[in-house]
Formats: C-alpha cells, structure tokens, sequence
C-alpha cells in the first residue's frame, strides 16, 4: 500500500532539467529517505510534491489517484505537510499563535478562541508525545523545540504525509534523537515520512527505504537494510568516495598524529587570554573568561550548539578593537598583541579567515569571480600597484587556485552567485590560502556543501596545517570537529566548558558537554 | 497653574496629538505587516486638502462628515498608488515613498490653484463646517481597536507575520502581497484622516504644506512605540505636549524679561523627537522583514 506514488516527474528551468522522469513510491506507514548532492533535484521534486511547482510531465499518485496540485492549499488539504529547512515561524509570536497561523478557530467578534485552541493543542501534543509550552514565545525556546512546533502545526493541519527537508542540520546529538524518538511515534500512528538530508548514518538508523539523487535522476530505490552509508555515498557522487580521511587514502597517514611541539620556541599562531564581551543593556555575557591557545601546525576544534558564542568569539578575533565585539581580554596572534588592530592589519599579519556565512561575509554575490577574488586582497603589491589594479596578476593567481582547488566552472567572468555552495567555498579557500596564512579561522567550512566537496575540504585544511600553519576550526558538524580536531574545545553558554584531546571523546560525550551536561 | 488653565492645556494636548495619532496608527498597519511608510506624511497632506475641499463644497449639509470621508478615500487612493510601486512592482520603499511625499506637496498648491485660484491657502470654514472634538474621539477609539485586533483576530496575526516572516504566512496558505497592499491602503485612509484632523478641526482652512514634517513625527511616534499602538499613542502625547508647550511658550519673559527667540522655542518637539529617537530606537526592534518586497511563489 503506497502512500504516494511518483510517476516519471519531469520538471526544466529552461535548460536545465531538474528532474528528469523522477519515479518512487512511499509505503504508507514508513519512513522514507531521500539523499542527494546539492543540485541533484531533491529540492525540486518535494516542490513539486507540495504543489509549490508544477510538473512539466509525470504525475503524482495518491491512494490511487493521480492528482494536482495547483498551490500547497491543495497538497495542504489533501493531507501534504513539509518542514522547511528554515523553519516557517515568527520568533516575536509565541508557540500557540505559529501553530494555528492560518487556521485560526475564532468565537464572537471574530476573535481568536484561545482557550478551545489551547485544549486542542494540548490533547494533540499529549497524543504524540511532544510537550510543549504554548505561551513560550518561539525566540525563547531551542531549535530543537522550534521544529517540534513545526512537526505539531502539520499534525494540527491533519497531515498524513509529511516531508522534513534537512531536519537534522540544526540539532544537537540529543535534539536528533529526540527527534527520532518522536518520528518513529509518528510511524507508529501510521503516519507516512519523507525525510530529505545528507547525513547517510541517520538515513541508515532512521528509514525503511532510501531514494538516492544524482544529477536530477533517480539512481537508486532501495531498501535501507540492504545498503550502506558507503554504497550510498558513492551511488550519490557516482564515483568512489573516502568518507572519512584518515582510511585508506594514501595522504591519510599523516592524520590523527598529537601536535608537534617539536620547535618548543615557535610563537602560538593565536593567544587568549581571559577574552570577555558584556554588551550594555545585557545581562549576560556573551564570551565568558575565554581562554584558548592554538599552536603552529595544529587544528583546534571548537563544538558547539550554534548561538554559545561561537560567532562573537570569532568577531572578537577579528575586530578586537571595536568594544562591541570585546569588552576584556587579551588577543595575540602570531606572537603580536593585536588589541588596537583593525581586521585588515590582523589580515596582514598571514592570517585568513573563512567565515561562516558565505553570502553575507565571504563574498559578493553579484559581482564577478575575479573581483571577489581580489577582495579583501588589495593591499598586496602583487595585485595592486599605485593605485591601479593588476588584473593580469590577479587573474593568473586566481586561475591558479581555481585549479588547484578545483573551482567549477572555470570562468572568472562568472558571477559568485551563480556557483554551487561547495564551489563558491571552494573560492574563498582558494583565496585565503593564496597569500600562504600561517593562522587561519574556519568557520563551517562544509556548511551546505557536497559530499565529494567536504572530502576535497577537509583534505585541504589537513594539507595547509602540514605545511606548518596554525588552525582554529569552529563548526557545528561533529563529525567534521572529530575527524580534523588535534585538540576539542566545547562552548557552551559563551565558556570553554570542556577540553579533549584527538581521540580521547566521542559524539555522544561532545554532544553532552554542548548541551551544557556534565556527563 | 489653576485649575481652567491646566484644563485648557489639557484639551490643547488632546486635540493636537489627533493628527499624529491617526497617521501613527495607519503607520502601524503599513509597517507591521512589512511596508515602510514614510509616505504618511504625503498622504496626510493629501487628506489635509481634500477634507476641506469636501468640507467647503457641501457648507451646511453635514460638512465635517464629507470632509472627513474625502480626506480618507483620497488618502487610501493615494496610499494604493504606492502600494502598486512597492508592493506590485517592488520599488524601493524609501526612494518611492520620497517621492510620494513630493508628489503630495507639489499637487495639492496644484489642486489649490485649479479649485480656488490660489496656491497658498484655500478660503475658511465657517466654525458650523468644522469639527470639534469627533477626531479625537475617533483616533483614541481607533488606537484601542487596533490593539484589541493585533491580539485577539487572526488579521493581527497575520499582520504581525507579514512583517516578520511573510514566507510562513504565505505557506500558511494567506497571500502577503494581498494582505500588504490593504494594510497600505488602510494607513493612507487613517493618514488622510490624520490630515484632515489638522485642516478641519484644529484650522479652519487648507495651507501649503500644513503638515509640517507630523507625517514624520507619527513615524518617530511609532517606532518610539516598539510599532505596537497603544506606547505609539502614549509617545503620540508625549509629542504633542512638547508642542503644546512649545506654543505656550512663544513669547514668555524669561532670563530678565527678554523672550527666547521663537525660533528656538518651535524647535522643541523635533529636538524631543530627535533625542527620543536617538536614545529608545537602540531598544526598539523593527519587524524582521519590514522593507523586504516578497516575491511570492
């Protein structure tokens, strides 16, 4: 018994074919994985399924029917419920209000029955086992609540059918399993989900089935008892994939191995001592008597739940002298107190920074590959001479790093916004490692990047941290933190509150501490 | 102070902060649901004149009433106008609502030339032609409803989430665009009623660029309001006290009795303005989304 069925879906943005006869089929009651490289066209084919596209050609099937959707109204009521990768709440409003927007019951006046809503939603989240605490404003509960009331608001709407797009990027090691606790309750009630993400272990410890994406095509239905994260990687990228450096790659031998503190003299590529940021009119500091030491040829993780000060930590490195961004402490990089300095002396000093958004801080978007390669660059007298741009010399260093990087397309007329996640990182990189830096912050380098991209990155930042270089790694992604980290540091609340060396922890353990545990 | 003056002075207040507090109300609805409005002050002007206008043409037969229903439907034309550039077509909001302003201080001299032959006033209502103390009473009235509807209805609701997460209403199944573009026509019918205030109950006549920057001030009132109606009213007062003493002051003795120059006294409420904005905005938070056009679908 299917609960959808997806028949030959065809859908082309003029050229370029996003799904190309798309077919699978759900079993009603089951949890079913959807994996795929950025730009495979799973995005696509779960707009297409909640109506918020139209196909070119193909149908979908439900209980027998193939159906159309000509809005999400439509996919709504027939019973379709998503969960966007950005969650659809308004932080100012409280849990109660995001859940009935849009299907508000109202008494008298045409006023909003809050107390009849309350009872509903109550006898709902007991049903499911989700609590709640409705008068909570969204701002003030973790992400891990937040898609919980994302997950309550398609059960208040009747949904059957639900389709998480990237549930897990957000979470915490416990929110994740909180979540799939609560997922397989939902399949217990007979409810039917489609899961889209890139992490292949959940798929494994989550799905029935998988359906894996490759260049708009369907390239595999299989049963998820019969695959591997393995086999699917390589079924995803279409070739060979070492998951995790440090097996068998040749290049690999020189992982893992405890930081060098051979040359006892070299300078720490970057001191702290006791930084603080207490911003007026809050009560709370931000950044709490960090202390932190990065060693030259060495790559210091710090893990973290988005949001414990991982961004201000950052902004404290690089602005040091603005009081918005410290308020005490003392910073020095490559053996230079660099308090009075502003970023682009810091810069100067063969520091790169890889920041964690990409759009806002990394690079223009519009502008061409050449320009955003020189930004942030002109100071160098082998770009810019009196005043004038050397676009010669520019462009010859930039199609150097865009073959070494493997910088795809390599056109250095084309707009920064028209690259790939993982190649547009792939630029940034290629432009902070140009000027060789002896101390470089990496913030999420693999954030929304490809599986075949992550290994490429990774491989890179062990290479720049072999040729002598100092590397503070800040990221999310545990397992990124675990494979690259010679040493662990965990934030939580604006503190280190934990501090392990490589191979002394795992995610489960990490996981605790960044949850502010003390396991 | 005895008793009548603080009365007077009272009632001088009141009556003052009606424009403003129409035009911050209107303000309120644009803004909220995602739409900056610095227009308000063109559509107060555009209320201003076409309420006298109304007003001087039906003389005797239920004037005021007139005045105020022209005032409002030409202030709700006008705002729709720039609805169709910001919303329609996604102009940028401050640059068309500039020129919106522009717009509105060069066509009512115009209008004013066309109908009375004159670009600097229209001639006077006769005292029975003018209002009291109804606007008053309308805009207190209004600032209340509104904060019950921001509460209690599922149009506050989805006001509110216009403006700060218009794609989770439009996934709820509500079309912003739509719900944006009654907002902007209902804060140029509440401006145009604020301008009206100014022309028929608190003057007697329509003069060029009567408004004097209220539009501006209702804007000021708004945010120092945190964008919700009733701290927008309590701000609204605290604006029209600083220009009611501001008038009390013109011309009293002080410092061994020579009078402040006037000058320097009228600038008392946009001094206040300045600072208030200056030292509250840090704490005021705007809707997430104001001034970001939505493309839908």
């Amino acid at each position: 018994m299917f609960a959808i069925q997806v028949q030959g879906l065809t859908k082309a943005f003029g050229d370029c074919v996003a799904n190309d006869q798309v077919t699978f089929s759900v079993k009603k009651g089951s949890i079913h994985g959807i994996v795929g490289e950025n730009g495979a066209g799973k995005s696509t084919a779960m707009k297409l399924l909640y109506g918020l596209y139209k196909p070119d050609s193909g149908s979908i099937v439900m209980d027998g029917k193939p159906r159309q959707w000509r809005t999400p109204a439509d996919a709504i009521s027939a019973g379709i419920g998503m969960v966007h990768q950005h969650f659809m709440l308004s932080e100012t409003e409280t849990v109660l209000d995001n859940l009935i927007l849009g299907v508000e019951k109202t008494a008298a006046l045409g006023k909003i029955n809050r107390k009849q809503i309350e009872k509903d939603l109550m006898a709902l989240s007991q049903k499911y086992r989700m609590p709640l605490n409705l008068s909570a404003r969204i701002s003030e509960i973790p992400v891990g609540l937040q898609q919980r009331v994302e997950i309550l608001k398609m059960l208040y709407r009747g949904a059957e059918f639900m389709i998480l797009d990237e549930p897990t990027a957000v979470l915490t090691p416990q929110e994740i399993e909180e979540l799939f606790r609560n997922l397989l309750e939902l399949k217990k009630e007979g409810k039917t989900i489609l899961i889209i993400t890139h992490k292949l272990r959940e798929v494994m410890a989550i799905t029935d089935r998988v359906t894996v994406f490759r260049a708009g095509k369907v390239e595999g239905d299989l049963e998820t008892k019969d695959t591997s994260v393995q086999d699917l990687a390589d079924r995803m990228v279409g070739r060979r994939v070492h998951l995790t450096i440090g097996g068998d790659h040749p290049e690999d031998s020189k992982l893992g191995h405890t930081p060098r503190s051979g040359g006892g003299s070299l300078r720490p590529a970057l001191e702290i001592k006791g930084l603080g940021l207490l911003r007026p009119g809050e009560s709370k500091p931000r950044l709490d008597s960090i202390h932190l030491t990065v060693s030259p040829k060495e790559i210091v993780g710090i893990a973290g739940v988005e949001g414990n000060g991982q961004s201000e930590l950052i902004q404290a490195i690089f602005h040091p002298n603005n009081p918005r961004h410290r308020s005490s402490g003392q910073i020095s990089i490559l053996g230079q107190d660099i308090q009075a300095f502003d970023t682009q002396a810091i810069k100067e000093l063969g520091v790169g920074w890889i920041p964690e958004d990409r759009h806002k801080e990394g690079l223009l978007l519009q502008k061409s590959l050449r320009e955003n390669f020189l930004l942030g660059q002109t100071r160098r007298e082998q770009f810019c001479k009196n005043g004038w741009i050397r676009w010669n010399s520019v462009d010859a260093s930039l199609k150097q790093g865009m073959e070494d990087f493997d910088v795809r397309p390599r056109n250095i007329h084309a707009l920064a916004g028209g690259l790939s996640g993982g190649n547009q990182q792939k630029l940034i990189i290629a432009r902070e490692l140009d000027r060789r830096p002896n101390f470089l912050v990496v913030a999420q380098p693999t954030r929304g990047v490809d599986v075949g991209a992550i290994e490429f990155i990774h491989r890179r930042l062990v290479g720049l941290r072999e040729e002598g270089a100092g590397i503070l790694l800040i990221s999310s992604e545990l397992d990124e933190i675990l494979a690259l980290s010679d040493r662990i540091l965990v934030m939580y609340s604006g503190k280190i509150v934990a501090e392990f060396a490589r191979g002394e922890v795992d995610a489960m353990k990490l996981g605790v501490k960044m949850g502010g545990g003390h396991g | 102070m005895n008793l009548d003056s603080l009365l007077d002075f009272s009632s001088a207040v009141l009556r003052g902060m009606t424009p403003i507090l129409f035009a911050a109300l209107g303000g309120y609805l644009s803004e909220r649901s995602g739409v900056i409005n610095i227009a308000l002050e063109g559509m107060m002007l555009i209320g201003s004149f076409f309420g006298v206008l109304a007003a001087l043409s039906f003389h005797g037969s239920g004037a005021p009433w007139m005045g105020f229903l022209a005032a409002g439907v030409a202030g709700g034309i006008f705002a729709a106008l720039y609805g169709l550039f910001v919303i329609r077509y996604r102009a940028n909001q401050i640059v068309a609502g500039t020129a919106m302003n522009l717009l509105a201080a060069g066509l009512t001299p115009f209008f004013c030339k066309i109908v009375f032959d004159s670009t600097g006033n229209t001639p006077s209502l006769p005292l029975e032609d003018r209002f009291q103390y109804f606007p008053m009473f309308l805009s207190f009235g209004l600032a209340f409803g509104l904060h019950w509807m921001s509460r209690q209805t599922p149009m506050g609701l989805w006001i509110s989430f216009a403006g700060e997460n218009p794609a989770a209403l439009a996934t709820a199944g509500i079309r912003v665009n739509r719900l944006r573009t009654w907002a902007v026509i209902a804060s140029g019918v509440l401006a145009g009623w604020g301008g009206a205030s100014l022309s028929i109950c608190l003057s007697s006549s329509f003069s060029r660029n009567m408004t004097a920057g209220r539009g501006f001030m209702a804007l000021a009132a708004l945010i120092f309001g945190k964008w919700r109606p009733l701290p927008a009213m309590g701000a609204c007062l605290f604006f029209a006290i600083s220009d009611t003493v501001q008038m009390r002051l013109q011309g009293v003795p002080v410092f061994g009795g020579q009078p402040i120059p006037v000058e320097f006294i009228q600038m008392i409420p946009y001094v206040a303005t300045m600072l208030i904005l200056a030292g509250w905005v840090g704490q005021s938070r705007a809707p997430k989304s104001l001034g970001l056009p939505f493309h839908q679908g």
